[in-house]
């Protein structure tokens, strides 16, 4: 009976009188999920932006409760790490399964109806990472809603701004339909606050997801995952980003790009040119279909400025442009623009840059 | 094996929009209209796989008003077979359009569903996934290469995630959505633009189809997102690094 109680969630602890944690208020109790990523036993940048913009939602009567799936040890101390990081979580739910193992869309979305339907949150929030992006919608289908992709603000509970058409336009939108409200969100939006040691003095509450009605395996496998291995910081949260482009003309000729990314300890990124030119992965695209990022200091060398490349980094605090052509649309959005060859003006900054601190 | 397209026209992915005066949306009228980048990626991956010897028929769909019959015939002169239109208004949400093709699914009872990743106007990023979960098929989003094995009735489908690359085995039927860099579509050639002129496109209702459309979303507004103020053009690399450190205080 304990067992049960403590395997079912938050709201419903209410409810019962057997619950462990008591809460004083009874008024009208709305929560909000946070469907959280993790790695390596920590949660990721962008799941910790998810809970700041989901925290917008709270007032002194809802909760915010975070939602972590995976197995073995890594989730546990993933879990144990989430229930103390933030003080606007009140509850961890773990869903411990083989069958979350990877980020497959068909048992994650089943998961997040099964946890909607025991927790009756009004809203669901996760970051527009590929991860939130394969598997909200699809939840959102099968709990009947409309979600909403990519908010970069949160005006009141229900209304949002989105950009469209390549971040051309923003959208405001109000969400009429029933609950919940599910939302992917930017994470470059919604940064993480200075992550001092929080000055709450208990870690939120643990519970487990009962998982008993989940049923039978789903139609898709994992294979294998293919990453690149980077010492540098990661592309989405680098103070710093330095991109490449096609001007680069060579796999060869783009490692100017990551000594000097190395130089200023930054994030190295590539438009879609120089990808599909195979100079570089592409995952390190920055653009409407790649990453968007909003680095304190973006150096774009020799990129045009497509509308889809700018889409991913026109809200970088300092924008650096070099390009030979000075009528490259990219001057257009630069705040220091430096006209010439890239090939000279690299090694030079590679020469009078200050080491990174 | 039978494969259904869903295709969406958008404005051009070259035109620069407007945003209306009156904030009500962007200017559409007298702007150049195409099939949606992804769209025609999804369209050119059937095509491949159709003409490998796996797949039977292409079928292209769209929904939206009168003008998207031209996407379509865009479409079959790519060489898709023939193609359906559903009439409805030009603001359907992708729940909308992801019970459109679900009931469109359930009527030509295709073996694999293909669209693209994002409209390149609402930049959604939904329609598949839901599709998907509507249909309680597997999904493979972010294409960037699929395989198909005939014998075992799976997909072998390279997701391009934000790690790197992902490899996943679909059970078939599946949904697919395509990345760019899944294939270079083709150009329609003059000849197959005049035989497309005689392939079928077949109109339907939302009500034919029994799906109610609902919107659960409102656009406020919309505007255009705050300009940058005008920046300087440098004469040096000591020029630059000098604002860098002294005026931007960002190395």
């Amino acid at each position: 009976m304990l067992r049960r109680a403590a395997s079912t969630t938050f709201r419903r602890h209410l409810i019962t009188s057997h619950s462990r944690r008591p809460i004083a208020s009874s008024s009208r109790f709305i929560g909000t999920l946070v469907i959280a990523e993790h790695e390596g036993g920590s949660l990721t940048n962008s799941s910790l932006s998810s809970v700041e913009a989901a925290s917008k939602f709270l007032c002194k009567d809802n909760s915010l409760s975070l939602l972590l799936a995976g197995t073995g040890p890594s989730l546990q101390e993933a879990a144990a790490k989430a229930a103390s990081c933030h003080s606007s979580i009140s509850q961890v739910l773990v869903a411990d399964s083989d069958k979350f193992k990877y980020p497959l869309a068909e048992p994650w979305a089943k998961l997040v109806h099964l946890v909607q339907q025991q927790g009756d949150y009004s809203h669901i929030v996760t970051a527009s990472s590929s991860f939130g992006k394969n598997i909200l919608p699809r939840a959102a289908a099968l709990l009947d809603v409309s979600p909403i992709t990519d908010v970069i603000e949160i005006s009141e509970s229900r209304t949002f701004v989105r950009p469209i058409y390549a971040g051309n336009a923003l959208c405001t939108i109000r969400y009429t339909g029933a609950d919940p409200c599910m939302l992917t969100i930017r994470a470059t939006s919604f940064p993480v606050g200075s992550t001092a040691p929080d000055s709450k003095t208990s870690a939120a509450p643990i519970h487990q997801v009962d998982l008993s009605t989940f049923g039978e395996d789903g139609k898709s496998r994992h294979i294998k995952q293919t990453s690149q291995d980077s010492e540098r910081p990661d592309l989405g949260s680098a103070r710093v980003v330095i991109t490449g482009g096609r001007a680069l003309k060579s796999a060869e000729n783009f490692k100017m790009i990551e000594k000097l990314a190395e130089k200023l300890g930054a994030a190295v990124g590539a438009t879609r040119a120089a990808v599909d030119a195979g100079y570089i992965p592409n995952e390190l695209q920055v653009g409407q279909t790649g990453k968007i990022v909003a680095p304190e200091l973006y150096m774009a060398f020799g990129v045009s400025g497509a509308i889809q490349h700018i889409a991913g980094m026109r809200d970088s605090k300092v924008i650096v442009a070099v390009n030979k052509d000075a009528d490259a649309p990219i001057f257009q959005v630069a705040d220091y623009g430096l006209v010439g060859d890239l090939f000279e003006i690299i090694p030079e900054l590679l020469e009078k840059l200050p080491n990174k601190k | 094996m039978k494969i259904m397209v869903s295709i969406k026209r958008v404005v051009d992915y070259a035109v620069k929009i407007r945003v209306k005066s009156d904030k009500s949306g962007v200017e559409t009228k007298n702007v150049k209209m195409s099939m949606n980048p992804f769209c025609e990626i999804g369209l050119e991956e059937a095509l491949r796989i159709k003409e490998s010897g796996i797949g039977s028929e292409v079928i292209a769909v769209s929904m939206g008003p009168v003008q998207c019959v031209d996407t379509l015939r865009t479409g079959l002169a790519m060489g898709a077979d023939r193609a359906i239109h559903v009439d409805a208004p030009s603001t359907l949400n992708p729940l909308s359009v992801a019970k459109i093709l679900k009931a469109l699914v359930d009527l030509e009872k295709p073996g694999l569903l293909i669209l693209g990743k994002q409209a390149i106007d609402d930049d959604c990023n939904q329609t598949g996934q839901m599709v998907a979960g509507l249909l309680n098929w597997p999904q493979g989003t972010f294409a960037s290469k699929v395989v198909l094995d005939k014998e075992k009735n799976v997909a072998t489908v390279d997701r391009e995630v934000d790690g790197g690359l992902e490899t996943l085995c679909l059970d078939l039927p599946a949904v697919i959505t395509t990345d760019l860099r899944l294939n270079q579509p083709r150009y329609a050639t003059l000849p197959n633009i005049m035989k497309a002129k005689s392939k079928p496109i077949k109109k339907m209702t939302p009500e034919e189809l029994k799906v109610e459309l609902r919107s659960d979303i409102d656009v406020i507004q919309v505007t255009e997102p705050p300009k940058r103020k005008a920046g300087v053009i440098l004469s040096s690399v000591d020029e630059l690094v000098d604002k860098l450190k002294n005026e931007a205080h960002v190395i």
